[in-house]
């Protein structure tokens, strides 16, 4: 064929291949947000181990991980749901009907392991009745699980009132509350780290989590790109609603009590430990290493704070003021650049 | 009405070698339009002619860049869209956006309504007036309904009601017939005649002949973003005018290889969704390269969606060499080997926040992974290989999509879906909004593409783009093929007509 003189072939020498990266690995690590709030943990620790007293001990690492564990565990799936820009406000829900119906199968005589299973599974339901209710039926999130936070939690005191139940095998609660030889580091964090691998690797490192962020930031682009929307989205909120009643599992057996006001207002704590750790609200961005950073950074902040003798009600206002900051600081960040390379900003779009 | 009318007062509108540019792009050169009083004027020219820019500067949503604008005799500059509605400039839309809570008199006299003492909104007056001007419109819509449910038909008239309590001067309405039917249109050309009557100038910008020359007594061809002619409507045949329409060179940058037709591979069968498309057929084969041309809004992305499975469809199927391609599953349709490069790119086509390479690998993902593990390194070989292959100019295949120019980022969103191996490609407008040169090198790929075997759907709104690259052109008219035209018959003229005219074109 005749090739079309254009002026756009390019001459050999300028033929080169395109760098992988334009900074740095150390740069690209250092400047991101992860590591801002990883900073900001090892900070707070150093600062409290020298500071407050009793701090450093193996007994408050073992409270400080064994509170931190339910938050911990619910923000791994929490991250995927926001990441495509919904939400779950329901799973403190979840987690108290899982623990009730714990209690109850329990006090009936069913083996405790069966009865996890059941727990299991009827978070697995709730799970998919919010998912449903997002995908199928087109609701928002937001309405969805406000809707459920009180449904669940209904029927949670419904089938127990106002009673608690509170014999459960020494077997199971024992091993909850165990260390790992003298280090203070209870065995349930083995189980912890093993999820947090599972959905590090699922989110960051799998085409089913390249396809949660795609259609997080763009949800058409995602869709025209062969991304299954609203499986998607079902699976995040399934995932969240069985790690909701494994917390609910962990809670009846750690506090040795399945009441039906369980971790009434968890999910604010771990929705404030997601963003803390640098995930957008808006969906698409952040990365699960952030958000163990940040559950880690509000529950060491907690625990030092109360080992200082600060009240609950301040210990409260430093955790909002930080979560306020901590979600102003990109933009914050991003205000300034605007400011610095005005253009661009007001130009209409070309009418093409 | 004849234009030759002793002209009392100055023209209501007068543009004289308006221009207008965004960036580089430039949308008007020299936009010339004079619109008496006692006139209904037609403005007409292809898409991309400027017809839009125009109407968006008479409104004031844009401000020209060069040349006279003149209202009512006076040299004007309006800064907001307010500004010119004040002036007695009203523009009805092809589809009016009303408040569908509130009812017609409250959206009639929205953020103006008569207030008596007090303060308080004058409902008595306000009703009284929506009342009368719908006599005098010689309309029946109940002034107390909410605007929910209303037809676009009657949507419009309660736009134009608004236009009238204004007093204005000038009502430009684009493309309005575009959703009426037949009765409808009657009833709006009704109202429009019964406007012109009171003396004020109307243009009205259609695709419709038969409208335009039943309706109007003037008539201004544009291309080009420039001005071409304004003749009295008697003076010049529907010919003459599609001929002025088109009229220019078809350049020679359409590096068109001749192939070999082979084996079919895309077969669309009596494609049918609702008020979108209907009874849609055809099919692709190897080697080819088949146009979908015809004006914005006949259904050919609709088309496209429903064919790759973004969409919905009533009735028909689909089949790539044979196979059935299931409804609503874009990924069922990649794995039989279709792909679509989508009519908006930074919506649809791209993730702007993400990077060059995540982009060109999203639609592989599945691919590059082994074991279900994706590595960065394997992401970036791929990435690396269509943007050398694509000449992508990026400073780092990290960089994000969304900074690149719009010939870049379309160049992304090539080499994303060519990186799937399609055996049939659609693209949609794949040279919309850039430049001459990389346009060049996108169709010397389309070619190139087809000439190793690979069948191409090309959608286009620009003809010498269809004429140029395509061995068939399919015309879409109102969501159906109205004509098929070989590469030999097809001409700037008759591809035009078929999108025009309702009777379709010769085989």
């Amino acid at each position: 064929m005749n090739s079309v003189e254009t002026g756009l072939e390019p001459k050999q020498a300028e033929r080169r291949a395109v760098a992988d990266y334009g900074n740095p690995v150390w740069r690209r690590w250092l400047f991101s947000r992860e590591t801002a709030v990883i900073a900001a943990l090892v900070v707070v620790v150093i600062v409290a181990s020298a500071v407050v007293p009793y701090f450093g001990t193996p007994t408050t690492l073992a409270f400080l991980l064994l509170d931190a564990t339910p938050i911990l565990l619910i923000a791994l799936p929490m991250t995927l749901v926001i990441i495509t820009g919904e939400i779950d406000l329901s799973v403190a829900s979840t987690l108290g009907l899982s623990s009730v119906i714990l209690g109850v199968l329990t006090k009936a005589g069913v083996p405790i392991e069966f009865a996890m299973v059941i727990c299991l599974l009827v978070g697995l339901l709730a799970g998919a009745i919010n998912g449903f209710l997002v995908t199928v039926v087109g609701l928002p999130s937001l309405a969805v699980t406000i809707g459920t936070l009180a449904l669940f939690r209904g029927i949670a005191v419904g089938l127990l009132g106002t009673t608690a139940i509170t014999n459960f095998p020494v077997f199971w609660q024992t091993l909850v509350q165990m260390r790992l030889g003298t280090t203070g580091i209870p065995v349930v964090m083995v189980l912890v780290i093993v999820l947090i691998i599972i959905f590090a690797v699922v989110l960051h490192f799998t085409p089913f989590g390249r396809g949660l962020v795609a259609l997080g930031l763009s949800r058409d682009t995602a869709a025209f790109s062969g991304v299954n929307v609203n499986r998607a989205k079902f699976i995040a909120f399934v995932l969240t609603g069985v790690v909701s009643a494994l917390a609910g599992i962990y809670w009846t057996l750690r506090y040795g009590s399945a009441r039906g006001d369980n971790a009434v207002g968890l999910e604010l704590s771990v929705i404030a430990a997601v963003l803390l750790g640098g995930v957008s609200i808006f969906g698409g961005k952040g990365a699960l290493h952030g958000v163990v950073a940040g559950v880690l950074l509000i529950g060491v902040l907690q625990s030092a704070l109360r080992l200082a003798n600060v009240s609950s009600d301040a210990i409260n206002i430093i955790t909002g003021v930080l979560l306020i900051v901590s979600v102003l600081s990109p933009r914050f960040l991003a205000w300034t650049k605007g400011l610095r390379s005005r253009p661009r900003a007001g130009e209409p779009h070309p009418p093409l | 009405m004849s234009t030759t009318q002793t002209i009392n007062g100055p023209a209501v509108l007068e543009l004289h070698n308006v221009a207008k540019k965004f960036g580089s792009v430039v949308a008007l050169t020299s936009a010339t339009l004079t619109v008496q009083p006692n006139s209904i004027h037609a403005l007409v020219g292809e898409n991309g002619a400027g017809k839009s820019t125009v109407v968006k500067i008479v409104a004031g949503l844009y401000q020209r860049d060069g040349g006279e604008f003149l209202f009512r005799g006076e040299s004007v500059d309006f800064g907001s869209t307010a500004a010119a509605k004040q002036a007695g400039i009203a523009v009805i839309y092809q589809e009016p956006t009303l408040f569908p809570d509130l009812s017609v008199t409250e959206n009639i006299f929205m953020g103006r309504q008569p207030t008596g003492r007090f303060g308080r909104i004058d409902r008595k007056a306000m009703r009284d007036e929506a009342k009368q001007i719908f006599a005098r419109l010689a309309v029946r819509i109940d002034p107390d309904r909410p605007a929910d449910g209303l037809s676009i038909a009657d949507q419009q008239i309660i736009e134009i009601a608004k236009a009238i309590s204004l007093d204005a001067r000038l009502l430009i309405m684009d493309e309005p017939t575009a959703a009426l039917s037949g009765v409808e249109v009657e009833r709006l050309f009704a109202v429009a005649r019964s406007l012109r009557d009171e003396g004020r100038g109307l243009v009205f910008i259609s695709h419709r002949f038969n409208e335009v020359f039943a309706l109007c007594d003037t008539i201004t061809v544009m291309r080009d973003g420039a001005f071409i002619s304004t003749d009295p409507i008697d003076a010049v045949s529907e010919d003459e005018i599609v001929r002025r329409m088109v009229g220019r060179d078809v350049t020679n940058l359409f590096p068109k290889q001749e192939t070999t037709v082979g084996d079919e591979l895309l077969s669309v069968e009596n494609l049918t969704a609702t008020g979108l498309f209907h009874d849609v057929s055809f099919t692709v084969r190897a080697g080819e390269i088949v146009a979908l041309a015809g004006l914005v809004g006949a259904g050919r992305s609709e088309i496209a969606r429903a064919v790759f499975g973004v969409d919905n469809y009533e009735s028909g199927t689909v089949r790539i060499g044979g196979k059935r391609v299931p409804k609503r599953n874009p990924a069922a349709a990649m794995a039989l080997g279709l792909a679509l490069v989508p009519e908006d790119r930074r919506k649809q086509g791209l993730i702007l926040e993400s990077s060059v390479s995540r982009n060109a690998t999203l639609a592989i993902r599945k691919k590059l992974a082994s074991f279900g593990i994706i590595r960065s390194a394997s992401e970036n070989r791929s990435a690396r290989i269509w943007a050398d292959r694509l000449r992508v100019k990026t400073a780092s295949l990290d960089t994000l999509a969304g900074t690149l120019s719009g010939g870049n980022q379309q160049k992304v969103v090539l080499g994303k879906w060519l990186a799937t191996e399609p055996r049939v490609l659609i693209i949609d407008e794949p040279t919309r909004g850039i430049d001459v040169g990389t346009k060049a090198e996108v169709h010397r790929l389309t070619s190139e593409l087809a000439g190793r075997g690979m069948g191409i759907l090309m959608i286009s709104s620009e003809l010498p783009e269809v004429l140029g690259m395509a061995d068939r052109v399919l015309v879409v008219r109102e969501g159906r093929i109205t004509a098929e035209i070989s590469r030999a018959e097809a001409t700037a003229e008759n591809v035009m007509f078929a999108a025009t005219h309702a009777e379709g074109v010769a085989r």
